[in-house]
């Protein structure tokens, strides 16, 4: 099976309120607010873990929920957020992200 | 309500730092007839001291980050430091005046993912322009500019602010930047000098001379709205708070005060001294700024405009009374509005006095005295 590896834009800024994710695109201004379970998989998305092993790790790990709903749920947010050029994809591991600091 | 606004509401309410405006430097290349600033250096925080700060409001939850001055390319290390700040993934804006920005530094601003660049500019007209900033070349140089980061992908605004000299160029100015394929914005305030030297607001646009840019739809455009008498103030609005500043905002010199706006002058700490969140939690300076509720303001919490007036806490400070009325945002409720407001009435004026602030109490304004 192909694993998925997920990196986070250089384009984007980010910054951590209230336990949500704030996220903003440059190239559009689009904004987003992730939750807390988003927020997992996107401090988790460092281009060279893969996503099964960041749900298992940062969701189940972390939340109540089914891994196979989750796993679901992350290739959902996944496609979503990289149709907004805010995550690459790949399925080869991707050049390291930065460090969201909190 | 948007999701930035909930964002930023939930910021106020936390008492979060959401957003930080910066000057790295007081020095620039042009001299504005209008600029409240010195241009000296009395001490500019170092590379290493900024990148130090730029950590600390990373750890305090700081999000929108402008770097602004002065100029902020007088520094030859400000490319360095937007790199550290985009590296904390700080959504960044720029303010500059462009004319040291050429082709390669508007590639490095777009490399480096910055949000928006906005450039000042007085005037469609060189001339005007040239006479405001008394630097020579000066519109041909920001203009270039402009066109050099527009040419890169990035958002420009310009930025131009209204005052005698150029009060009849502002739809020239909007027009050039449609035709330059960039946003626009105008501001009318006029700040006093730093020295506490009030005679720069003799360039400030007279109250009645606003109605015209009031009625300009690309301006405003909820003119209807904008312009309609005050509602009665509810409970809820006497309860509020007038403005972000020391609740989600707060503005840090190139010396490293802290004040709680740019337009705010009133000393809470310095960063070389204490830590950010020292600074912005146990100020007192700070915690009064945020006690200030609108039922608090000693005139306009009895001024029909007090829910929609945009009264400056700043400016209000700087006639002497941080709970008092901004003369200059006085004026502009009444000609937005033609409903006189409490300050006139209380000084038996029907319309305002003119030339918004002048001879009134200012204070004077110096960069804290600090030892690296």
């Amino acid at each position: 099976m192909s694993e998925t590896y997920i990196a986070r834009s250089s384009t984007i800024a980010a910054r951590m309120l209230a336990g949500e994710m704030m996220v903003m695109n440059s190239a559009d201004s689009t904004f987003f607010t992730l939750n807390p379970v988003a927020t997992a998989i996107w401090q988790g998305a460092d281009g060279c873990t893969p996503l099964r092993e960041i749900v298992r790790e940062r969701v189940c790990g972390e939340f109540d929920i089914e891994p196979e709903q989750a796993q679901v749920d992350a290739e959902q947010f996944v496609t979503e957020l990289s149709g907004h050029g805010i995550l690459r994809v790949s399925d080869q591991p991707l050049a390291g992200s930065q460090e969201v600091s909190r | 309500m948007s999701l930035m606004a909930e964002v930023g509401q939930k910021a106020f309410n936390l008492g979060v730092p959401l957003a930080i405006h910066m000057d790295v430097t007081f020095r620039c290349n042009e001299r504005c007839v209008h600029c409240y600033l010195d241009h000296d250096d009395h001490g500019e925080m170092t590379t290493a001291e900024i990148k130090g700060v730029l950590d600390q409001l990373a750890e305090a939850g700081v999000f929108f980050l402008t770097f602004s001055g002065g100029e902020v390319f007088m520094r030859r290390d400000f490319l360095e430091l937007v790199k550290h700040a985009r590296r904390l993934l700080f959504n960044v804006k720029v303010k500059t005046n462009g004319v040291m920005i050429g082709e390669a530094e508007a590639q490095q601003l777009r490399a480096l993912h910055v949000d928006t660049v906005q450039i000042s500019l007085y005037s469609h007209r060189p001339e005007v322009h040239d006479a405001i900033t008394k630097l020579p070349h000066s519109f041909e140089r920001s203009i270039k500019a402009i066109c050099f980061l527009r040419d890169q992908g990035l958002r420009v605004t310009i930025a131009n602010v209204l005052m005698t000299a150029n009060l009849s160029d502002h739809y020239g100015t909007q027009k050039l930047a449609a035709e330059l394929g960039v946003q626009y914005t105008l501001d009318p305030t006029i700040t006093p000098m730093m020295d506490g030297d009030t005679s720069v607001l003799a360039l400030r646009v007279p109250g009645e001379e606003l109605v015209e840019v009031f009625r300009n739809p690309a301006l405003v455009p909820n003119q209807e709205e904008f312009c309609a008498p005050p509602k009665p103030p509810s409970d809820e609005d006497l309860e509020g708070y007038p403005c972000s500043a020391g609740h989600s905002f707060c503005y840090i010199s190139p010396y490293g005060d802290v004040f709680p706006c740019v337009q705010f002058p009133l000393p809470t700490g310095n960063i070389r001294q204490q830590k950010f969140l020292d600074i912005w939690n146990l100020s007192p300076q700070m915690n009064e700024v945020r006690s200030i509720q609108a039922k608090h303001l000693s005139t306009c919490s009895s001024c029909s405009h007090v829910a929609s007036c945009t009264r400056c806490p700043g400016l209000a400070y700087m006639e002497g009374n941080m709970r008092g009325p901004s003369t200059a945002d006085c004026e502009k409720s009444f000609y937005r509005t033609g409903v006189p407001t409490a300050n006139m009435l209380l000084q038996g004026l029907d319309k305002p006095r003119g030339m918004s602030g002048q001879g009134s109490p200012l204070l004077q304004i110096h960069p804290l005295a600090v030892s690296a």
